[in-house]
């Protein structure tokens, strides 16, 4: 496998491998160009994932120190704990669901759809579906999503059922087991969903799309792409005029190195992303990186989320079988006469014992919790999201104290509900109940956000340089030959789970460093 | 149409299982060169211990099950939750002092009530009581986060809840009910 001189200027630098980065530097090196992809995490493989909640989650989360802020639940709930994401080679497509939804046309034009709403920073961003359009296509084929392309659906399992029931009796109308990058027939190598559960620690069939074994093994068969695991990138260097040089990381063995690089590009999830941007300050860019606008770490979007976990008086062993193939989609549009702009997603999703303990009720103990635990295998569960206000005081802030292992400050994030969120969360709640009542639910739970999965908007995408930190490419406004790959681009969230959004970014995105490349603009 | 499969939910013993389960006497506290073995006076389980005192190990696994109470969990899933703290407390001063004061507190408190010892107090409904009293303090969010994990990732108590564990080893669900729901009306 190559392996490029940390002297050799002539490389793209990605920082991170998940959905943005893993994509991004696959797809680089399909055009021949030369990629160190610097991965914080270890070379996690199939064979090292297990069945096991807990055992995973000490496995691959991204457990390094993090503080919070705000009136969001999580900081009381999970206060070191903002988000559930991966550190690992493929980063959180390791541990994602597949959900792969493209966004709707008002979603990319939040601003002249929903109109100013008071105390949310709202922004059309400066792309439009159809223009996303060709690179939904290629990342709805590249990833094998059902329901596209030709590609069958899965088959729907006693969760997906429940809901699907509940959702006719309701008499909502688009509802289907997704459209989720999860084979649901062998294809570009990889076999069918076994139905397993466990999509969340990694799936053992490899039947679940997760740049670990589809976009990096084809990046480095290339000879074009080195991956470098164990590699946390520290900060990003420049040079007099400007522009970026290289990246210093902390190596394998905590020794500091810098990587030579033509042009960097940042995919390391919307808290590490601008921390990364915010740390590389220096007497030219004293507020940190591409940060002109001030809006670098601004905007943190984590979309409005909640769970409905009902009780019926028989089994439905939710567990088993694909944990978020099922969507009720009625809710998603926009529709202010609900009290709320922007929409949501209804998906099927089940956690095992050890994790709903945990989540269903975070802090709960005693008999009227037990007494819903005791009825683990008569529930069936449900997640909401949807489309939160980006605010600029949601954000991500380097720690006035805290340092990491390196020396760095560490990330806070601060998050307050938008009363948008929570009347949007309200109204999810009842619906979410409404369909498992309509199936004869028992007993029905409002179960708060987990940690965020779904971390946007802190480097947004906008037409103007004064609006937010890159452009419809992902250039940032200030630094040409810098580039955001990942969701920390996104201008508003969507009310759809945002990878395949963030994988076709990157396919374009790929097309368009080429491009400047070969005429020799960065 | 074929039924649902369902999840033998009772505990198989083995022979080993029993002996450990049986085999203990009733007295309450033995001595060993290694440390103190505590036994529970019904006889359900037995734990070593080197830095705990009994009377804390006894009031904490009685303030586990209060905590997360469920019939169908014998008395030595919320001892095993238990156990882990005396090597924790043996390394960790801080931990023990939390964990033997948090006892004494909740020995105090039940002395009010009459009682030799939080575990001695009979009604549950009463040390419910004195748990509520003390829900915000260190110990008791100590005790109630670790037995999140420390009970409930027992891989011994899921099946008792109908919860499979592990399924890849076994092909997964496909052909093992994962769409074997039987009682929705279409």
């Amino acid at each position: 496998m190559v392996a490029y001189n940390l002297s050799d200027n002539s490389v793209v630098v990605v920082v991170g491998s998940g959905a943005g980065g893993g994509t991004l530097s696959n797809e680089l090196a399909q055009k021949g160009i030369k990629v160190v992809c610097l991965e914080a995490g270890k070379r996690t493989e199939i064979a090292d994932f297990e069945n096991d909640e807990w055992k995973m989650f000490g496995k691959i989360s991204w457990l390094d120190k993090r503080t919070t802020s705000g009136t969001w639940r999580v900081a009381k709930d999970f206060g070191g704990l903002p988000a559930w994401i991966v550190k690992s080679v493929g980063g959180s497509t390791v541990h994602w669901a597949g959900a792969s939804l493209r966004l709707q046309e008002h979603e990319f034009k939040a601003r002249t759809h929903y109109g100013a709403v008071k105390d949310a920073n709202l922004l059309d961003w400066p792309i439009s579906l159809a223009e996303m359009k060709p690179y939904y296509d290629k990342a709805e084929s590249k990833m094998g999503v059902t329901g596209t392309h030709g590609i069958p659906r899965l088959p729907g399992n006693n969760n997906y059922k429940v809901l699907a029931a509940g959702a006719k009796k309701l008499g909502y109308k688009e509802f289907h087991s997704g459209n989720m990058a999860i084979n649901s027939q062998p294809r570009d190598g990889r076999g069918a969903c076994q139905q397993i559960g466990f999509c969340f620690q990694g799936c053992k069939s490899g039947a679940k799309w997760s740049t670990l074994y589809t976009e990096i093994p084809k990046g480095e068969a290339t000879g074009k792409l080195e991956v470098r695991p164990s590699s946390q990138a520290l900060k990003i260097e420049h040079d007099a005029a400007g522009k970026v040089t290289g990246v210093l990381y902390a190596d394998k063995d905590g020794k500091q190195q810098v990587q030579k690089a033509r042009a960097v590009a940042v995919a390391g999830n919307s808290i590490e992303s601008p921390r990364l941007l915010l740390n590389s300050a220096s007497s030219k860019f004293p507020d940190g990186l591409a940060n002109s606008s001030g809006q670098v770490g601004r905007n943190y979007m984590r979309h409005m989320t909640g769970s409905v976990y009902a009780i019926f008086d028989k089994k439905v062993h939710m567990y088993r079988g694909t944990t978020m193939a099922g969507i009720i989609k009625d809710e998603s549009r926009h529709d202010p006469k609900r009290g709320f702009v922007g929409g949501y997603e209804m998906e099927t999703l089940s956690l095992g014992l050890p994790f709903m303990v945990a989540f269903l009720d975070p802090g709960a103990w005693g008999r009227d919790f037990t007494s819903a635990i005791d009825q683990y295998d008569q529930m069936a569960g449900m997640w909401l999201v949807g489309e939160d206000m980006p605010r600029q005081s949601n954000r991500i802030t380097l720690h006035a104290t805290e340092k990491d292992q390196f020396g760095l400050p560490i990330p806070n994030v601060n998050f307050d509900d938008h009363p948008n969120d929570l009347a949007m969360r309200e109204h999810a709640f009842k619906q979410g109940s409404a369909v498992y009542q309509a199936v004869g639910a028992t007993r029905v739970f409002r179960t708060p956000p987990y940690p965020s999965t779904h971390n946007l908007g802190t480097n947004r995408m906008s037409a103007k340089a004064g609006d937010g930190v890159v452009n419809k490419h992902g250039q940032t406004h200030d630094i040409k030959n810098l580039f955001i790959a990942d969701g920390s681009q996104f201008t508003s969230g969507g009310s759809e789970n945002p990878t395949l959004t963030i994988v076709s970014l990157a396919i374009r995105q790929a097309e368009f460093i080429a491009g400047a490349m070969s005429r020799k603009e960065i | 149409m074929e039924t649902m499969r369902q999840i033998e939910k009772r505990t198989r013993l083995t022979r080993r299982r029993f002996l450990q389960t049986t085999g203990v006497t009733a007295i309450g506290v033995g001595a060993l060169s290694t440390g103190t073995v505590l036994i529970d006076p019904r006889g359900a389980w037995a734990m070593t211990l080197t830095t705990l005192t009994p009377e804390t190990a006894r009031d904490l696994v009685q303030m586990a099950r209060d905590l997360y109470p469920h019939e169908r969990l014998a008395e030595s899933f919320y001892a095993k939750a238990v156990e882990p703290y005396d090597a924790q407390a043996a390394k960790d001063p801080a931990l023990r002092d939390l964990l033997a004061n948090g006892a004494k507190e909740l020995d105090r408190l039940a002395a009010e009530k009459g009682a030799k010892s939080y575990a001695d107090i009979a009604d549950e409904a009463q040390r419910v009581a004195i748990l509520k009293s003390i829900s915000g303090t260190p110990f008791f969010a100590k005790i109630r986060g670790d037995m999140i994990t420390g009970l409930y990732n027992q891989p011994e108590i899921w099946a008792k809840f109908g919860y499979e564990g592990a399924s890849a080893q076994l092909g997964g669900y496909l052909h093992r009910g994962f769409n074997d729901i039987d009682w929705l009306k279409a």
